[in-house]
């Protein structure tokens, strides 16, 4: 179809250049025809797959419908969304998300830009290290809580086996409120203090050597450098790694899952988590709807903070 | 920390009539304190990718040892014959999970890149209305917490008899790279100059010829690197999966694998042999990408 109009403008083209303007139109139309053709599809399946049930959820948010009682939905106007609101249930899974997004956050950020720090310093082995470190980022959320649940496993785990050995107490680490939640921060941490070790490691790679050259002539102490030079540089960078990591661990889901299921008692049941159980054991789909739309509002604020300091980052 | 350090490397009477030597003894002090943390905590950071490599290829009794035994155990292989074999002879659940994940993870990354590429082609080359907007929309579809879209998913397959087949996990899946696909690609697209479409099209190509000819063979490398880290995410996908899927025939690796928790007894052997046949390929993968690898995680969004 495309083809048909720009194969006679060529040709007008290349006899002679007598009406460029008539070219330049013509070319601009069909550009705009193959960018509807080929950008449509993407948008009609992510309208369908991520708009369209977006919408659903926030239709059923307004009824009392449930996904095994069948029948038709009542509407019940914003009754979901107080109820959600004023729960104590979930002011209390606010703060345990809350708790565990902050904790695992900070710990990742410290660990992660020492990580890189560390690295960037090191003239030889650098990317084999960086290799090592990124193996727990690249696995699975399953075979990261299959796995240290066996390890944190109070009788034959491994961690209380080495504590053993250094005459240590043992740690009930799963089955405790207090330390569930804290292995479930630790187990976080473990899995992507990589990501922002890499991140971390870009900024830092990219701050030109002679601003240290030049500080060094003017016996500038490491501290000073690091203040002044290496942490300016690198902070946009990592707060872009920040945000990034605060919205993925907040909508975190199969770690809980895998790791704890939510337990002992509720003491590790994020705001996801809780969702599910809301939806897929209570069955109250109606309110899960509420519940979830709430939390998508909070993921589109935070995103929205993320893209628009990443496109100001992306102009300067 | 580093002047302690320093004070206490030996470095002579020297030290302090010449400052550059004593700035060289405080540097390599300095130096080793770093390289023996830096040692630590790689240790501490691959030590459970050892263990679970370990624990798969220990006897059964050796994996409940306590306290727990590090070198002196029994090498054996039954854990991993016990992924692919069942019992009884023939094929293992766990087998087939792999191959559905091989299924799903596959033709949803070819579908993704199909749809993906021309669009962020598209979006890199032309002036659209509200182009940024539109690509900052992209993104933050992707951004959406999987339990809550499950919800609506859940019922919409219902309808639509979706449950529990590979397509309905092809497609959410397809939807779930899309945004990756086109932000990466957008990157790559725009470091290919445009001037090489342009001038194919002065020699009487038409925009979509010029496309083909000229631009996407450059892209070639670029649509590897993201194909690959599509592959990884809907490989390492869990939350659609175990609420959209729940046959053994369906079911892929992930689920699969988190079931062998369920029951009274655990066999743990079996668990970090079928994690390690499962986490090989990705790590194997990563390895091929390892120059996008910054691109890939933060979706395409940060470049260097």
């Amino acid at each position: 179809m495309s083809d048909a109009v720009p194969l006679t403008t060529d040709s007008s083209g290349q006899v002679a250049t007598v009406t460029p303007p008539a070219r330049g139109r013509s070319r601009r139309l069909s550009d705009r025809k193959l960018a509807v053709a080929f950008i449509t599809p993407a948008l009609l399946l992510l309208l369908a797959m991520s708009v369209f049930p977006l919408l659903w959820a926030l239709y059923l948010s307004f009824t009392d419908y449930s996904a095994t009682r069948g029948g038709s939905a009542g509407f019940v106007w914003f009754e979901n969304y107080i109820a959600v609101l004023t729960s104590a249930q979930v002011h209390l899974r606010a703060l345990t998300t809350l708790i565990y997004v902050v904790g695992a956050v900070a710990l990742q950020t410290v660990l992660g830009f020492t990580i890189a720090y560390l690295i960037s310093r090191r003239t030889h082995g650098r990317g084999l290290l960086t290799t090592l470190f990124l193996v727990p980022m690249m696995l699975s959320p399953v075979v990261v809580g299959l796995f240290w649940r066996f390890m944190l496993d109070a009788q034959f785990g491994v961690v209380n086996s080495m504590l053993g050995s250094l005459g240590l107490e043992q740690v009930e680490w799963l089955t405790r409120q207090r330390t569930a939640l804290a292995s479930l921060i630790v187990v976080d941490t473990w899995q992507w203090t990589p990501f922002i070790m890499l991140i971390a490691l870009a900024g830092l790679t990219a701050v030109p050597r002679y601003l240290y050259e030049a500080a060094s002539i003017d016996r500038a102490s490491e501290w000073f450098k690091f203040r002044t030079i290496t942490l300016p540089l690198v902070w946009p960078l990592l707060l872009i790694a920040v945000l990034f990591r605060s919205i993925e661990a907040f909508r975190l889901f199969d770690l809980v899952y895998i790791l704890t299921s939510g337990g002992p008692g509720v003491s590790t049941e994020t705001l996801s988590f809780h969702v599910y159980k809301v939806a897929f054991l209570g069955f109250n789909t109606g309110t899960a709807s509420a519940y979830g739309i709430l939390m998508v509002v909070v993921v589109i604020v935070l995103t929205q903070l993320y893209l628009r300091y990443l496109n100001k980052l992306k102009e300067d | 920390m580093a002047v302690s350090v320093n004070e206490a490397v030996p470095a002579g009477p020297v030290r302090d009539r010449t400052p550059p030597a004593r700035r060289v003894a405080g540097g390599r002090g300095r130096s080793v304190l770093e390289v023996v943390l830096l040692a630590v905590l790689a240790v501490v950071m691959l030590f459970p990718v050892l263990w679970m490599i370990e624990t798969s290829i220990k006897e059964n009794r050796d994996v409940y040892a306590v306290p727990a035994k590090f070198i002196d155990f029994q090498v054996t292989l039954a854990h991993y014959r016990d992924v692919f074999v069942a019992p009884g002879g023939g094929r293992s659940a766990l087998s087939v999970a792999f191959l559905n994940s091989v299924l799903v993870a596959g033709v949803s990354t070819v579908l993704a890149t199909l749809l993906g590429v021309p669009a962020a082609w598209a979006y890199s080359r032309f002036t659209l209305k509200a182009k940024k907007d539109q690509l900052f929309f992209i993104l933050s579809t992707r951004f959406m917490p999987p339990v809550v879209v499950v919800i609506p998913i859940f019922l919409m397959y219902r309808t639509a008899g979706l449950i529990d087949t590979p397509l309905g996990l092809i497609l959410i899946y397809t939807a779930f790279n899309l945004p990756f696909t086109i932000w990466m690609m957008k990157g790559f697209v725009d470091e290919v100059p445009p001037e090489y479409e342009e001038a194919a099209m002065l020699d009487g190509h038409t925009r979509l010829q010029a496309f083909r000819k000229y631009t996407l063979p450059l892209l070639v490398p670029g649509i590897a690197a993201t194909a690959v880290f599509a592959l990884i995410f809907s490989w390492n996908e869990f939350v659609f999966a175990v609420f959209l899927t729940s046959s053994d025939s369906v079911r892929t690796a992930p689920p699969a694998i988190a079931g062998l928790i369920g029951g009274t007894t655990v066999d743990w052997g079996l668990v970090a042999a079928s994690s390690v046949v499962f986490a090989l390929p990705v790590l194997l993968f990563a390895y091929l990408v390892r120059k996008h690898l910054v691109a890939g995680v933060t979706l395409g969004a940060v470049r260097r």
